[in-house]
């Protein structure tokens, strides 16, 4: 059985990720799930699951975050992924900067301070243009897995240029592009060029601020990771477990 | 007009009319006294003089009811000059501010999408939506609006006012007078003044035929007084959230701002504003907020968004942040100083070339500035209203100059400010949430 000090829950629009924390900080377990459309249900069953391999799971202070926060009555306290993202990313990289979380939804940018605080933020505007949902999309149409997706984008140094990063229109312009001969590569790479272009938009809007950080699912792409930083002309770093980001920022936040 | 028309509207608005929203308003101030106290969690009670403006704002429309047959009606642009008009007893409807009561109501949608049946593009403001969706429909929840005898569209909010206004003529089959406010990037020219006052001028024939008698000079200067009375008491009352706790909320302004806008040069709207003041002022001696608990101060600007004005509300009241001040509510307040009772007709041009819409974005700016000084907010909260491009455009690099000029932070809320189609409840939710954190809420 683990000794744990925290849990954080995090209810994103594509994963559920559970992370449990102990008194140092130090994430100690985890897990992910692909979110249902019953998240109430999924969430105790995930509780439920936990009991088996942490002490006192029901005395554990949780902290949920995501867009399903509201439907974990079992939480504690609720906190946006602004606050819980930043907060794990601090834990991580022990400094301010930016901090890029390219979620399933939307994508958000934020300015950190050097103490952590979040000083400005902003997130992309009502549509899936320029979120994960847009690349995992475009993977299903091309029949990739989203490893295959990096890898592929990564095997050309050309690239054919897309004009809409709107997710549904992409689509159908990929159609286009196979139906027109361009071969699987370029249009990935392409792909990706779009996403982050609005990606970089987004970031210098919140006023760009080195170190740059890329938190969520997306950031375990390494074509993400490249591209981005050639698009802001600066490094980006990730975390060894990106996804979890925002769930251990929530159960830190259950420390204090 | 007809000896029954006038004895229709002597009958309905003045006799049972006047008697009916005179008991309501009894009704509403005795139920308000005799509750034994105000349950709100987050609210301190509403303000006394409350069922005044609800008898206000119904007997404006009790009046347009019975208009036709008895008096001229006008339809106008909430920036149009309308002393000219009041001082020739012709009726004002303000097809915005209908706009608006069919937000709050939740109508709105139901017209916005009449109108798009008949051709009118989605991207199309929604006020012109819900007015154009309300008169080919015959739908309401006023009961009825008076049919024009002109239309008098000012072009110093926006240019879709020109177009939604040739249609409303097309329509109605109605004379259309056009007021062109040349845009200004900084105080008005000589030139621009003088256009603007010979456009003004030339509609006063145009009017006196409608009217069916001559303008009267004694008239408008007082009406032009009632004007600039209200609008002084206006900005003392805006100018109130000033104080901390700030006895009033941008929310309360958008609601009370009714008089301001559609009875301008009224003595019974000047009087509805000090009977308010005084109350303002009351509440701040004793030290009582709109809010219970006022932990941080906001700006807002752009439209309010009708249909979610309460939800916004309580939203952040929950949360003991009161929005102090608007760019929206101040507008009728800012140039106040400007109306000259003496010299109606150039200082009502000087007036209505002013506004913060026909001005540049730099005014804005500026605008914003100052008020965040001035009401010493925390933070500002930009609505990018997808239908007013005016007051939308350039919110972006200001959001930015806000954060490092003026040293607060500043969130962009996308929506509309009539069709509840272009608003999306979770992620303005969610946007709202992490911005109040940031603010340490």
């Amino acid at each position: 059985m683990i000794e744990a000090g925290a849990l954080g829950l995090d209810a994103g629009s594509t994963t559920v990720k559970l992370v449990a924390v102990d008194e140092a900080g130090t994430m100690v377990w985890h897990r992910v799930e692909e979110t249902e459309p019953d998240l109430t249900s999924q969430v105790e069953e995930l509780l439920e699951s936990t009991r088996k391999l942490l002490h006192r799971v029901d005395e554990l202070p949780l902290i949920a975050t995501g867009y399903g926060r509201g439907l974990v009555k079992q939480a504690g306290r609720k906190v946006t992924e602004i606050t819980c993202h930043a907060r794990g990313a601090y834990q991580w990289s022990g400094g301010g900067g930016t901090l890029i979380d390219i979620g399933g939804q939307d994508t958000k940018a934020m300015i950190m301070d050097r103490s952590g605080a979040v000083t400005n933020f902003v997130m992309n505007d009502k549509c899936a243009a320029g979120t994960g949902r847009f690349l995992e999309v475009c993977a299903r149409r091309l029949r990739l897995s989203l490893d295959e997706l990096s890898s592929t984008a990564l095997s050309t140094e050309t690239e054919v240029s897309i004009s809409s990063t709107c997710t549904v229109f992409a689509e159908s312009e990929i159609i286009s592009l196979i139906a027109g001969g361009h071969p699987v590569p370029e249009i990935v790479r392409g792909l990706h060029r779009a996403l982050l272009g609005r990606v970089g938009s987004l970031a210098r809007g919140a006023g760009l601020r080195p170190p740059v950080m890329l938190s969520g699912g997306v950031a375990q792409s390494r074509a993400v990771r490249m591209l981005l930083a050639e698009e802001l002309q600066c490094e980006v770093k990730s975390f060894s477990e990106p996804q979890l980001t925002g769930a251990y920022g929530a159960a830190l936040l259950g420390l204090a | 007009m007809s000896a029954a028309g006038r004895l229709r509207y002597l009958f309905g608005v003045h006799i049972a009319g006047r008697a009916a929203l005179r008991f309501e308003r009894l009704r509403s101030e005795h139920k308000m006294r005799s509750r034994e106290s105000w349950r709100h969690r987050h609210l301190e009670r509403p303000l006394d003089v409350s069922p005044r403006l609800k008898e206000l704002i119904s007997r404006h429309y009790l009046t347009g009811r019975y208009a036709n047959g008895a008096r001229k009606v006008a339809w106008v642009t909430s920036g149009a000059p309308i002393e000219v008009l009041t001082a020739l007893n012709i009726f004002p409807i303000y097809p915005e501010n209908h706009g608006a009561v069919c937000g709050i109501r939740r109508t709105a949608e139901e017209y916005c999408k009449h109108a798009e049946a008949a051709g009118y593009s989605r991207d199309l403001c929604s006020y012109a939506r819900t007015d154009i969706g309300s008169i080919l429909s015959g739908k309401t929840p006023v009961g009825r609006l008076p049919r024009p005898d002109v239309l008098i569209c000012c072009t110093n909010i926006c240019q879709t006012v020109l177009y939604w206004y040739q249609v409303l003529a097309h329509h109605f089959g109605v004379p259309l007078v056009i007021i062109d406010t040349p845009f200004l990037y900084r105080e008005a020219p000589s030139h621009a003044v003088a256009f603007v006052k010979n456009q003004i001028e030339d509609s006063i024939p145009v009017l006196e035929r409608i009217a069916g008698r001559s303008l009267s000079h004694g008239r408008l200067r007082d009406v032009t007084r009632m004007s600039r009375d209200a609008c002084e008491l206006w900005l003392r009352i805006v100018e109130s959230g000033r104080m901390k706790p700030s006895p009033i909320t941008a929310f309360d302004q958008f609601i009370h701002l009714a008089p301001i806008v559609e009875m301008r040069g009224h003595r019974y709207t000047v009087d509805y504003y000090a009977s308010m003041l005084r109350e303002l002022n009351t509440r701040v001696g004793r030290g009582m907020g709109a809010l219970k608990d006022e932990r941080k101060r906001l700006l807002w600007d752009n439209l309010p968004i009708w249909f979610r004005v309460r939800w916004l509300g309580d939203l952040l009241a929950e949360r003991g942040v009161s929005l102090v001040a608007s760019t929206y509510t101040n507008a009728w307040a800012e140039l106040a100083d400007m109306i000259d009772p003496e010299r109606p007709l150039d200082s009502c041009a000087s007036v209505y070339l002013h506004p913060i819409l026909n001005r540049g974005t730099g005014h804005k700016l500026e605008t914003m500035k100052r008020m965040i000084d001035y009401y010493e907010v925390d933070g500002v909260l930009l609505h990018s209203d997808r239908s007013c491009k005016p007051y939308s455009i350039g919110q972006l690099p200001q959001r930015e100059s806000l954060s490092s000029e003026a040293g607060v932070p500043a969130l962009l809320i996308e929506a509309d400010h009539n069709d509840p189609r272009s608003f999306s409840e979770e992620q303005v939710r969610n946007r709202l949430d992490a911005f109040l954190e940031v603010l340490g809420v």
